[in-house]
């Protein structure tokens, strides 16, 4: 005879809550780790993917790499540094997109609505027009003005929203247009008033990956992974928010406070990402979206899944940028051209699950 | 008129009053509900009933004291007066895909750490207030396709799971027919009784009202124009007055009036 350990019965109620499942997240995951291996191969041009994966090999088992010492070099510290920014920027847009859709209880919402696509450019514009030559700091001015840009824009809005007084989340966001097309104003004009760097600015604002080693990543790392525990800590309280503040309120919670605590983690990783790619648009709003098409409606399953989903997305649309003609597209051309498509037709397959 | 109903008030008012801006929205309201008991809120559109429930909830700022068993409820924190008191707006939200486990669950969260995550218990009470409303068949339902009865049940759920001593609930019955809200507030009566329960609504409909409420309390531009037994409080002058409506007061077997709209004489 044997003996069967029975663990305490499962609520029944359990199997009709939207969890992350672990299967799902270790599948999203094995998802992320083949697009990363898979942007690594794809372009690698006069290498050979072939060799480039022997080189893999080789650092995963300690044996000989196929690749030269340069060869190698080009591997892992130009094109792995690349992949991984890629991936942060891709997971910082969407799960800061998801935040804001939260947040505003607007489907439509966006990392950028509170203006630090506004502020960001204003910034970048600044230092390309006035201190183009700047090239002794750590970081790069252009980074380090977009990031700080980025944040005054989102700082603005917060302030001038709250001075507009009224509860809830229209003040904030009429707050954010103002500010996004005051401070695209002064961008404008200065822009006018020194034609000679629109080019260098447009193609800042098309949006793409620098290619400067692993500078980027280890300073877009701290503040996008500081976000993503935030964000995905406080889902649940995402989740209740979706009510409203009133009922919000009356479960005990502050919803002002946890707002501002929400937009603040979802506008550092923004902040973060346009620093060091620019301006890369529809991630933001796709990822959510797909991911809350799929795989619920729970925020719970929207913020992890996003972060994973938005790392994939780009990491493979970088892969395009890269490969699909000499040269290279802007990532943010990328994004929005490859997409929207998809999105149609997720939404066409997905039609009755939306009403 | 307004003093204690009982000699164990659950809920006292002591001069109330609310202003948005300058003007009072609600004024000097006092009034005291007896444990277990059910005191409903009538009155004109515009009258300040929402409001005033709002207030008892804590969601608004006011003047005057709002006391639940002996606590003011003003120096509770948002969470110890959420595990006393459950609050459903007239028009809840209800996010569409979300399932109805997943929308009763939110009741709970007053009872989770900031960042915790429910436990089994939580799934149980879960499970039991389903039961308690009839829902237990829709537990993984998406609120979206829900009907207008069900919907409301799973309001009250949600209430419910909050396991508090103080209900509060806006037009409970809004949208449904007559129907279902008997159904619903023959739930509600159930439920009240055996947790000996205190619960306070808003009701348009003054007949609803007359049958399930111990006692009412008409209210008109702000204040409290009459309160007591149902019998006492619904005349057909008073409704004239203050509804500017001509009625009929009816009286059912059991002695609860019945209020009957009837065409105005012209003389």
């Amino acid at each position: 005879m044997t003996l069967t350990r029975r663990s305490a019965p499962r609520p029944e109620a359990a199997e009709h809550t939207t969890r992350l499942r672990p299967g799902v997240l270790a599948v999203s995951l094995a998802v992320l780790l083949a697009a990363v291996v898979f942007s690594l191969l794809a372009g690698s041009g006069e290498l050979g993917w072939q060799r480039v994966l022997g080189e893999i090999w080789a650092q995963l088992t300690g044996g000989l790499s196929p690749l030269s010492e340069r060869e190698a070099a080009i591997v892992w510290e130009l094109r792995m540094p690349r992949v991984l920014l890629a991936g942060l920027v891709g997971a910082a847009l969407a799960g800061a997109g998801a935040a804001f859709q939260g947040v505003f209880r607007n489907p439509l919402a966006e990392p950028y609505l509170l203006g630090a696509a506004a502020g960001a450019g204003m910034a970048a514009t600044m230092v390309v027009v006035f201190a183009p030559a700047v090239t002794t700091w750590v970081v790069g001015p252009l980074p380090a003005a977009a990031f700080a840009g980025a944040l005054l824009g989102v700082g603005l809005s917060w302030v001038l929203g709250r001075s507009a007084g009224g509860s809830g989340t229209a003040g904030l966001l009429l707050a954010g247009v103002a500010v996004t097309a005051f401070l695209t104003a002064v961008q404008t004009f200065v822009q006018q008033l020194n034609t000679d760097t629109i080019k260098q600015v447009y193609t800042w604002t098309l949006g793409g990956l620098n290619i400067s080693g692993w500078t980027d990543v280890l300073v877009a790392l701290p503040y996008i992974a500081l976000a993503a525990v935030v964000l995905v800590a406080a889902a649940r309280l995402l989740d209740v928010l979706t009510l409203g503040d009133a009922e919000a309120a009356s479960l005990g919670l502050r919803p002002g406070r946890i707002r501002l605590v929400l937009l603040a983690a979802a506008s550092l990783a923004t902040a973060a990402a346009v620093s060091v790619s620019g301006l890369i648009g529809f991630v933001g709003i796709v990822v959510p979206h797909l991911v809350r098409l799929l795989a619920g409606a729970s925020y719970r399953v929207i913020v992890p899944l996003s972060l994973v989903g938005g790392a994939v997305f780009l990491v493979l649309a970088d892969v395009v940028a890269r490969t699909i003609m000499p040269g290279e597209l802007p990532l943010g051309v990328v994004t929005a051209f490859a997409g929207a498509p998809f999105f149609a037709l997720v939404l066409r397959t997905n039609r009755e699950r939306l009403s | 008129m307004t003093e204690a109903t009982g000699p164990d008030p659950a809920l006292t008012l002591h001069e109330v009053t609310i202003a948005y801006g300058a003007a009072p929205v609600v004024s000097d309201v006092s009034l005291a509900v007896g444990r277990g008991q059910w005191l409903a809120i009538v009155g004109p559109n515009g009258a300040g009933k929402s409001t005033l429930l709002k207030a008892i909830a804590g969601l608004v700022e006011y003047r005057g004291s709002v006391t639940l068993d002996s606590t003011r409820i003003d120096r509770l924190s948002p969470s110890d007066r959420a595990r006393r008191i459950g609050y459903a707006p007239q028009n809840p939200a209800l996010p569409e895909r979300l399932t109805v486990t997943d929308y009763v669950l939110l009741g709970r969260t007053p009872h989770l750490g900031f960042l915790a995550r429910e436990t089994a218990a939580d799934l149980s009470i879960v499970e039991d207030v389903l039961d308690r409303v009839d829902l237990r068949g829709l537990m993984g339902r998406r609120l979206g396709t829900l009907s207008g009865g069900e919907a409301q049940r799973a309001v009250l759920a949600r209430v419910l799971a909050q396991r508090t001593g103080l209900l509060l609930l806006d037009e409970p019955t809004t949208g449904l027919d007559i129907g279902h809200a008997q159904t619903l507030l023959e739930r509600l009566d159930q439920l009240r009784a055996e947790d000996n329960a205190t619960v306070v609504t808003t009701l348009h409909d003054l007949t609803l009202a007359a049958q399930y409420a111990d006692e009412l309390v008409l209210v008109d531009r702000g204040g409290i124009v009459a309160a007591g037994k149902p019998s006492e409080v619904l005349t057909a002058e008073r409704l004239r007055e203050h509804y500017a409506a001509e009625v009929e007061v009816l009286t059912t077997t059991d002695g609860r009036p019945v209020v009957a709209p009837v065409r105005p004489r012209h003389a």
